[in-house]
């Protein structure tokens, strides 16, 4: 974990209620996909978590959808403001399990953080299948990003509007794959729990205090103990998991 | 130029400075310690410990408000047995000054037998007695609640230990100074206050409280006013030391903590929301005491009355 002042770089609207922003700075305590930072607002008592998508030499990139006052502002940020960031947080995906053929499973705004894993694992010579599952086509975005690291990109909608009509689990129809990775709503992974037929990870979503294992905060119970989704998490291997 | 003594004394034992990390709010210390060398703390309270191992109450446990926030963990804590045995020797390795052990219990033989446990650790200078949570054998009401109840706790831990027993008070009550009478004469050597005050968020769009437990306890700046005000309250009633805790965020705060009465500051939310909250207070603290010509903390102790 470091804390450093970030300079945004961009921040753009990608999506319906979904922005990319760009934090210019140090990002040498990002270690795995799968991480996620926690950004002090102006005003606002409790820090935000955000999953991290992508890091490089000059910064981290996340992507987040407006669903409280937090991020509302957040969206209102223009380049060249600072914010004041705790990074390297949660332990990330383990890409040493995923085999060759990896299944990578995106809904809505969990779908950021499979993008820093998908360019790993593509760089390791890995042939991942993408999956990202979005209510309307509206809401649909990264799709070409995925698309432009060589590996194949099924997309579903609720309203079939863009893609296979339904959910994620509708689109891994007759895949063929070695492990799977997911980042996604409660439901979403209630239906991937049913569906599966590897082994996998998940990473879960809890209320945090601090993100970074002192509060307690967003505790749970797993079949290796009690653990904290912000320190011993946010992913969790599929095994481990109490549904 | 001041001289800029921070130095206090708590119950005999002497302090660098007088920042103590509030239970709950620092885990067993070793996680911050990959963070700063925490032996620039004065001491720290290591979070709440319990006879049995607990997992706390549901999630979501956290809710944010204006300048605070509420929490509703519930002690999660793995018991006494595995914090002597896996959480201190690994606290031991980071810190080596005094440290504050809080208990909590749900009846008073938890309490007994959690601190003599505890006991025989060398490290552990004090006591800190936490009498927030319901006494299951009184009909679920907490000891903190009844200037009776807190007495018989203060009598039972004072026979299993000789060294310092602070009593941790809950602010939720009529009358504070009345509890801390009741702890100073049933023979506690210090009182430990504010514990959090009971509130309660409501989901607009579920229209239900945040908290799976409904209530949760409220930290953070927004309390700092109750804090000084029932220090302050407790300074008058008693001839003990007093640990000032509750909405400390700055060196600022700790001033007015002490001259409300506190011997010691505790600095709790501060620490979730800048894990270096602890240390950049301690390190401003000369700058504060030469702005308002102070020139030893424990010449202020009280200052205010």
């Amino acid at each position: 974990m470091k804390q450093a002042l970030y300079t945004i770089g961009e921040n753009t609207r990608i999506a319906k209620d979904v922005y990319k922003m760009r934090l210019l700075g140090d990002s040498s305590a990002c270690s795995q996909p799968g991480q996620f930072l926690n950004i002090q607002l102006p005003e606002k008592y409790l820090r935000r978590p955000i999953s991290v998508c992508d890091w490089d030499a000059e910064g981290i990139t996340i992507i987040y959808k407006i669903l409280g006052n937090g991020t509302e502002m957040m969206s209102g940020f223009a380049a060249s403001e600072q914010l004041d960031v705790l990074t390297g947080l949660g332990n990330g995906y383990d890409m040493s399990k995923s085999g060759d053929r990896p299944l990578l499973i995106g809904g809505g705004v969990g779908v950021p953080p499979l993008y820093g894993l998908c360019r790993r694992l593509v760089e390791q010579g890995k042939q991942p299948t993408v999956i990202l599952g979005f209510n309307t086509a509206d809401e649909i975005f990264y799709a070409d990003e995925f698309r432009a690291l060589g590996v194949e990109v099924r997309i579903a909608t609720v309203d079939g509007s863009v893609g296979i009509k339904g959910f994620v689990t509708d689109a891994m129809a007759g895949l063929d794959y070695t492990y799977f990775y997911t980042c996604g709503p409660l439901p979403m992974f209630k239906a991937i729990e049913k569906t599966v037929t590897t082994s996998g990870q998940y990473s879960l979503e809890e209320r945090m205090g601090c993100g970074f294992g002192a509060c307690m905060g967003c505790s749970i119970k797993t079949r290796s103990g009690n653990k904290r989704v912000c320190k011993e998490g946010p992913v969790f291997e599929r095994e481990d998991i109490i549904w | 130029m001041v001289n800029a003594d921070t130095k206090v004394t708590l119950c005999g034992i002497e302090l660098d400075n007088p920042i103590i990390p509030a239970s709950g709010t620092f885990g067993y210390g070793y996680e911050f310690a990959e963070l700063y060398d925490i032996n620039c703390l004065g001491s720290l309270s290591f979070k709440g410990t319990t006879r049995e191992a607990r997992f706390g109450n549901p999630t979501p446990r956290i809710a944010e408000c204006e300048r605070g926030m509420l929490n509703s963990v519930g002690l999660q804590n793995p018991g006494v047995e595995k914090v002597i045995s896996d959480e201190l020797p690994k606290l031991k390795k980071c810190f080596s000054k005094p440290i504050m052990a809080n208990v909590s219990g749900f009846s008073i033989a938890e309490y007994t037998e959690t601190c003599a446990m505890l006991d025989s650790d060398e490290q552990i200078g004090w006591f800190e007695v936490n009498i927030s949570c319901p006494n299951v054998h009184g009909g679920g009401m907490s000891f903190g609640t009844s200037p009776e109840m807190a007495a018989e706790v203060t009598r039972a831990v004072k026979k299993v230990t000789t060294k310092p027993v602070l009593i941790k008070l809950s602010p939720n009550v009529t009358d504070i100074a009345s509890i801390a009478k009741a702890c100073e004469e049933a023979g506690a050597d210090g009182i430990s206050l504010i514990n959090t005050l009971m509130g309660m968020r409501i989901d607009l769009r579920r229209k239900k409280p945040i908290l799976a437990n409904k209530m949760g306890g409220f930290s953070g700046p927004a309390i700092l006013p109750v804090a000084l005000r029932m220090v302050y309250q407790v300074y008058e009633a008693v001839n003990i030391p007093i640990v000032g805790m509750g909405g400390v965020s700055n060196a600022e705060d700790v001033i007015e903590m002490m001259l409300a009465g506190a011997t010691a500051v505790q600095v709790g939310a501060a620490n979730l929301v800048n894990p270096y909250a602890s240390r950049d207070i301690i390190n401003d603290l000369p700058r504060v005491m030469e702005k308002y010509r102070i020139n030893s903390l424990t010449e202020i102790i009280g200052g205010a009355h």
